[in-house]
């Protein structure tokens, strides 16, 4: 076998092997077991006591949201306040100015839900009070965001009839406590040895060996990247994220760091089935979330490894694969591993451009953010996922003629206009955003704004509508990956985004949970031989043709005007 | 909304000082104790330092082994990749004329026996290594420029390839270079 497939192999397996662990692990804690990570119980309590909380006081599932929204609410004042400021503050050794409002709503928005749409460039648009105080506080509280929102859920999902489900702040201080701190701490001291700084001193400026003057940009990266990677956050320190030889300094750190990525969204499905004492729900649903994954992975390989066909054309030999826009201590394998685990999970670092993928291997990223539930974000991934189970159920329900149910309890109207809605509302951002822009391009194209709608795509033809495609995508799955080609940095781009950001944020957390509300009040009935099982294959592959049938029906009229026309174009 | 107002700010505050005072902090004094005490690795020669060890830079003399193309030169007070799509007939044009360009200071070697990795931009604009074949393929022109023997430019050369038994295999430019100019 080819070597560099045996490392995506060992990387992945190494990956699915740490998350049953933690996922153990997480189950252990939520259940009220004794674990290893009740020696953060003392900290934690000293957090409650500072804050006014009450860890004993159980919240109904309204409670928890409005928890979440404030708290949120509280954050976006607060990150905006400081980016339009940043200029005049300190921490700012390299003189970066304040970010315009527009562009500070669209950062501000973008980090509050999880993502990392980046308009601007990491070494110049932010300061370093700003990239720790801003962007890495938020990385850390919305991803313990996601996983407290699907605690709720798991919590919801208990065989017994209840509306109180646990309480918002506990869980939200567990998961910064018990999961994202202590891992972060280990990812970031294998990346300070491995060469990623952690440094305070600003640019420095030195004399190449050939003679030229240049400047070297350096920062407090280390400590970034370790959050930005487990909390499916992914915004980087730099402008070009982990393809910057400093953010992932050789092989070992991009393991290190996809291994992150891909960690917590799997570990959360087995917490999923061990939490619930269905350890076997939870294998169908991974097994699910796999298939998936795999067919798409391997897909994007094999578009990749044989190269670009246009450069073949110009007689260029290309052994290793399509080089443009990737680092030779990589190699495309690994960046097509990283570009897919990064689109699947929601979470947009990238260790190569995507703009430059090859057209299937650029399709399958941006099928991955259409889809957006194979494995996904931490903790929003697997309440995208189960909006797709729901409907299963609802389907298969019909299919044999009997009443719905998922866990014991009835999948009613209510429920399934729920899901219905967030199913749909996914691909009617990004088709509407893509159209809106689209029509924009071709009517306004001298629109006064900061980039010209005629200058925004780097590239022409069917490639160039790819662009606009993947940043709604992108924008609607929360994952923050770009066609970073695309000129975005306008009052446009910043503005529609941040719109789909919200939406694509709030209600599909909002929905999931309140369905899960709804479901714990329910009578419980207990499982008898005429059940529909949600813990049998046969539903993992209903499960599946739900997804694919919506994905596919949506979204496949866009894929054909983007990246399949380019794929056939240039084959 | 209102009852949850005063929890969320004090919330806010406690993790402020939790994940952005105490881990940064910690990240930091462990930075210290790294090589190149958090401040990024660099690279000297006769205790003048010519570069950082993870970063690439720009060598277009003949006499140097040569990079990758870069999008913003290896200036590395920024960072990007050109992110030209596989098919923009510009993107084309532009590989085309450094197959040119490269053919001309090398008229020993033929087109097939470029590796893609030479005339395509890296992704950070920065990117330290090539691989081995592409360092080879340079040993003809650097050795004739330098007036060196061919074989001694070439072992150099291979005792500089990083090899990895689950990636590719690379050679650094840079260091690859500073033993070039150490060769009598």
């Amino acid at each position: 076998m080819n070597k560099e497939l045996l490392g995506v192999v060992l990387i992945y397996g190494l990956t699915i092997l740490l998350a049953i662990l933690l996922g153990r692990s997480i189950a252990r804690w939520l259940r009220g077991e004794k674990s290893i990570w009740n020696l953060m119980a003392p900290l934690e309590r000293l957090v409650y006591r500072i804050c006014g909380i009450n860890p004993e006081e159980e919240m109904t599932w309204k409670q928890h949201l409005k928890a979440l929204l404030t708290i949120n609410l509280v954050w976006f004042v607060y990150s905006f306040v400081l980016l339009i400021s940043q200029g005049s503050l300190f921490l700012n050794p390299d003189g970066n100015p304040s970010q315009t409002p527009d562009l500070a709503f669209n950062t501000a928005i973008s980090f509050l839900v999880n993502c990392n749409l980046q308009h601007y460039s990491g070494e110049s648009g932010l300061t370093y009070l700003t990239q720790i105080f801003v962007i890495a506080f938020l990385q850390f509280v919305t991803a313990a965001t996601g996983i407290a929102a699907l605690f709720v859920l798991f919590r919801a999902l208990r065989d017994k009839v209840t509306d109180k489900l646990g309480n918002f702040w506990v869980f939200f201080t567990q998961s910064i406590t018990r999961i994202l701190l202590p891992l972060s701490l280990v990812v970031a001291v294998l990346l300070l040895f491995n060469g990623t700084p952690s440094s305070w001193k600003g640019k420095d400026s030195i004399v190449t060996l050939q003679g030229d003057s240049v400047s070297v940009s350096r920062g407090p990266a280390a400590g970034m990247i370790a959050i930005k990677q487990l909390g499916t956050n992914g915004g980087g320190y730099f402008g070009v994220n982990s393809s910057h030889p400093l953010e992932n300094p050789n092989y070992f750190t991009n393991a290190v760091e996809t291994v992150s990525i891909l960690l917590i969204p799997i570990a959360l499905v087995f917490a999923f089935g061990y939490y619930l004492k269905r350890p076997k729900l939870s294998r169908v649903i991974f097994s699910v979330m796999t298939l998936g994954f795999l067919l798409i992975l391997s897909t994007s390989i094999w578009s990749e490894l044989n190269g670009n066909p246009e450069l073949e054309k110009l007689g260029l030999q290309q052994p290793t694969g399509s080089m443009e826009g990737k680092e030779v201590r990589f190699g495309p394998a690994a960046s097509v591993l990283w570009g897919i685990a990064t689109t699947a999970t929601s979470n947009g670092s990238v260790n190569s451009m995507h703009d430059s993928h090859t057209p299937l291997s650029g399709a399958m990223q941006i099928l991955d953010m259409m889809i957006n539930a194979f494995y996904g974000g931490v903790g929003v991934g697997f309440l995208n996922f189960f909006i797709f189970l729901i409907i299963a159920v609802f389907i298969s329900g019909l299919m044999v003629g009997r009443t719905p149910e998922f866990l014991g309890r009835k999948i009613e109207a209510r429920e399934m206009k729920i899901a219905a809605l967030i199913a749909l509302l996914h691909p009617f951002i990004i088709l509407v955003g893509t159209a809106l822009s689209s029509y924009i391009l071709v009517y306004y194209p001298e629109a006064n704004w900061a980039v010209q709608p005629a200058a925004w795509l780097n590239n022409p033809g069917a490639h160039g509508f790819s662009e606009m495609l993947y940043e709604y995508s992108s924008a609607a799955a929360n994952n923050g990956s770009g066609f970073e080609g695309l000129g975005d940095n306008n009052i446009f781009w910043n503005v529609s985004t941040g719109f789909v950001l919200i939406l694509g944020r709030y209600l599909p957390i909002i929905g999931p949970l309140a369905i899960a509300g709804l479901l714990a009040q329910k009578k419980y009935i207990p499982e008898t031989a005429g059940t529909l099982r949600s813990d049998s294959y046969t539903f993992g592959i209903m499960t599946f043709a739900v997804i694919v049938i919506i994905a596919a029906l949506a979204f496949f009229p866009a894929l054909t005007l983007g990246p399949l026309a380019e794929y056939f174009s240039i084959r | 909304m209102k009852k949850y107002l005063l929890p969320s700010v004090k919330m806010t505050a406690v993790m402020l000082v939790l994940c952005c005072g105490i881990y940064f902090g910690i990240v930091t004094v462990i930075g210290k104790m790294s090589p190149g005490g958090g401040d990024g690795e660099t690279i000297k020669v006769n205790g003048k330092v010519v570069g950082y060890e993870k970063l690439g830079q720009q060598f277009t003399k003949d006499r140097y082994f040569w990079g990758r193309p870069s999008a913003v030169n290896y200036n590395a007070s920024g960072s990007g990749g050109s992110n030209k799509g596989p098919s923009n007939p510009d993107y084309l044009a532009l590989v085309q004329e450094r197959i040119d360009s490269f053919l001309v200071h090398n008229p020993a070697i033929t087109k097939e026996q470029i590796p893609a990795e030479l005339v395509t931009a890296s992704g950070s604009g920065l990117d330290p290594h090539i691989s081995p074949a592409a360092a080879l393929i340079q040993v003809d022109r650097v050795a004739r420029i330098r007036k060196l023997d061919k074989n001694k430019v070439e072992d150099l050369v291979n005792n500089h390839i990083e090899t990895n038994p689950i990636g590719p295999d690379l050679v650094h430019v840079l260091k690859l270079n500073i033993a070039l100019d150490a060769l009598k």
